[in-house]
């Protein structure tokens, strides 16, 4: 039990990341897709920042002691996977401005930014192009 | 050879990169008119001249591989650029379609995009091109998905910019980006599983840190990984059923930017499943202890038959093209999931020829567009006898669809149908001769528009493509016909890269 718990934040990575999914696959509404995209990412970030994790770690600081050397303050967490995340934040929110960019553009040429709208908006467009070509 | 400077010559695989990424940047700021696309042409010719500077120097050097670390930081904890026969291969590709599509693309966007955004396109055109390209260079698999994304938001980007001529580019784009992000955060997650196991994320550091794990098979975060790793990549490769993406994608982007999609993205997402289920988890731990065979040839046979199927019943020949594309992805997956040399040769032989067969022919097509203003069927219709060259170049391009003796389609199905006969899997053969079947439905539905049909509206007044257009489709699908009656140079490097991949002397 207390190894399950130990463990709690990946269960929250997987919970949010989860909720995430769920919100990609099930809301029509565009902006709402857009903001469960960034909950996905984000609790991809928490699994990175938890395995960086090291017993009793600290900040990976290192300064001079004493006699002159220069030495970590004491056993510090793996500092990579931050550095990786930063890049995988910088990288979301990139995608997250450019999903809102094409989103207001729908917004502009179709009116709405409901999905089961804008479908029978293009299956109308379809229905058109058919009846053209007959 | 040219001669070109020490420094050019020592950080040649940096610079592939390099040269790109600062050219695309720099084309933000080169106004309007026609010097964007000067500009890109430049950039672009420049870089394909880096890559086929690269392929002398690895075939000269006679190593196995050529290493570079970026900015001197040893390899496993900086960057590491790792350029064998295999990529040389694929930068080729990519470089090369890169520049032809981009000489083709000045009276397209000229034509798809308003003035005003055409620094912007070029500008994220070429960063496109330089995503790919890094993706491809690169041996560090955190790099590969950074690369991933700038390729990947760059091409969201041109697709939407299909908005002025049809809306549902917008759309088309959007749902592009969701899954593209959902696969992209997939693989994102698999490596940081692996780095987990393995503490690295150099490829090569991994692969033998994996190898020296005693229960690789059973170890749960690295059959975590694994997973996570398929799922991406096979959305970002468009593998049947994760394709859902791509045909609406190919079918409203831009005629431009639908022809260097085509020919370059899914294919570079085929070669990073290369290296990440032939590179990092090794040809034993992919094929043997998992159930990557049956999985992922099931999947692809299904593609095979059920895009071609779907591609039958399409009247735009642009979605027509885009669901032929999954079922080729279905044989380029076929070939490399048999794990034996004739199929994995067939495979990397098959990025080749269909990127050019297909890239011809979207710039034809585009070509259609810029003349007829559309690409449904009915503006196809009798295209053979006002636009001969362009219509005899789609007709070509859908014989090496087919895989018609003497092209280029030929030669892949020929090494695929011997690698499924190799492995004892007749089933895969039949596949393939079905799915070559349904191409020639679809082909002659072409065809048959072009050269039997009776032009009306503005076909009838359609006059031959200008000659800026025509050169770069001839090039291509003469490629395609070049490279299927000669094919020294292309199966020998593929034989070559394939024998490596599996792990034997290269």
């Amino acid at each position: 039990m207390t190894e399950l718990l130990g463990i709690y934040n990946y269960w929250i990575y997987i919970i949010l990341m989860m909720i995430g999914f769920y919100g990609v696959i099930a809301k029509a509404n565009l902006i709402k897709q857009a903001i469960a995209l960034g909950l996905f990412q984000t609790g991809i970030f928490l699994f990175y920042i938890s395995m960086a994790v090291v017993d009793g770690g600290t900040a990976p600081i290192w300064t001079t002691v004493g006699d002159g050397a220069v030495k970590a303050l004491g056993p510090y967490d793996n500092p990579l996977p931050h550095v990786l995340i930063l890049t995988a934040i910088v990288v979301s929110v990139s995608v997250l401005a450019v999903a809102l960019a094409i989103i207001i553009n729908i917004k502009w040429s179709y009116g709405t930014i409901e999905y089961d709208e804008i479908a029978a908006l293009e299956r109308a467009t379809e229905r058109e192009e058919g009846d053209a070509d007959a | 050879m040219l001669d070109i400077p020490l420094d050019v010559q020592a950080n040649l695989p940096v610079l592939i990169v390099l040269t790109p990424l600062l050219g695309g940047v720099i084309a933000t700021f080169t106004g309007r008119g026609v010097l964007p696309w000067l500009w890109s042409t430049l950039v672009t010719g420049v870089t394909f001249a880096l890559t086929i500077q690269m392929m002398m120097t690895l075939l000269a050097s006679g190593e196995p591989f050529i290493s570079y670390e970026l900015g001197n930081w040893p390899k496993w904890w900086g960057i590491e650029y790792r350029v064998d026969l295999l990529n040389a291969f694929i930068l080729l590709v990519v470089a090369g379609i890169g520049f032809i599509t981009t000489v083709y693309a000045r009276l397209s966007v000229q034509d798809e995009i308003p003035d005003d955004r055409h620094n912007v396109f070029y500008a994220v055109w070429i960063l496109a091109i330089t995503g790919l390209l890094g993706i491809t260079i690169t041996g560090d698999a955190f790099n590969v998905y950074v690369l991933l994304e700038i390729s990947s938001l760059t091409v969201y980007a041109l697709i939407a910019m299909g908005k002025d001529r049809d809306r549902r580019a917008l759309t088309a784009s959007l749902r592009y980006l969701i899954l593209g992000s959902v696969g992209a955060s997939f693989i994102l997650l698999g490596i940081g599983y692996l780095m987990m196991v393995t503490g690295t994320l150099n490829m090569e550091d991994m692969h033998n840190q994996l190898l020296r794990m005693p229960d690789l098979d059973t170890n749960r975060t690295i059959l975590v990984a694994f997973a996570l790793l398929v799922v991406g990549l096979s959305l970002k490769m468009a593998l049947y059923p994760l394709h859902m993406w791509l045909p609406k994608a190919y079918t409203y982007a831009p005629s431009a930017v639908s022809a260097l999609l085509a020919a370059t993205a899914t294919k570079v997402g085929v070669y990073m499943a290369f290296r990440f289920l032939f590179g990092i988890f090794g040809v034993g731990f992919s094929f043997y202890a998992m159930p990557s065979h049956f999985v992922l040839l099931g999947m692809a046979s299904l593609g095979i038959i059920f895009s071609s199927l779907t591609a039958i019943r399409q009247t735009n020949a642009k979605s027509l093209l885009a669901y032929s594309s999954v079922g080729q992805i279905g044989y380029i997956v076929a070939g490399f999931s048999l794990a034996n040399p004739n199929g994995v040769a067939g495979s990397i032989v098959h990025i080749f020829n269909h990127a050019v067969t297909k890239g011809g022919m979207f710039m034809a097509l585009g070509a259609i567009a810029y003349r007829v203003g559309g690409t449904d069927m009915k503006h196809l219709r009798g295209l053979g006898k006002r636009m001969p060259l362009t219509a005899g170049a789609l007709a070509l391009g859908g014989l090496g669809l087919i895989g018609f003796p003497l092209t280029a389609g030929f030669i892949s199905k020929w090494y695929l149908v011997s690698g499924a006969l190799d492995a004892g899997m007749w089933q895969l053969a039949v596949v393939v001769l079905i799915g070559s079947l349904f191409a020639l439905v679809y082909v002659w539905k072409i065809i048959e528009a072009l050269f039997f049909g009776e032009p009306t509206g503005r076909t009838a007044e359609a006059t031959e493509a200008p000659l800026s257009m025509l050169i770069p489709i001839w090039v291509l699908i003469g490629l395609s016909i070049y490279f299927g009656v000669d094919t020294s140079f292309t199966a020998d490097v593929a034989t070559r890269a394939a024998s490596s991949l599996l792990g034997g002397l290269p």
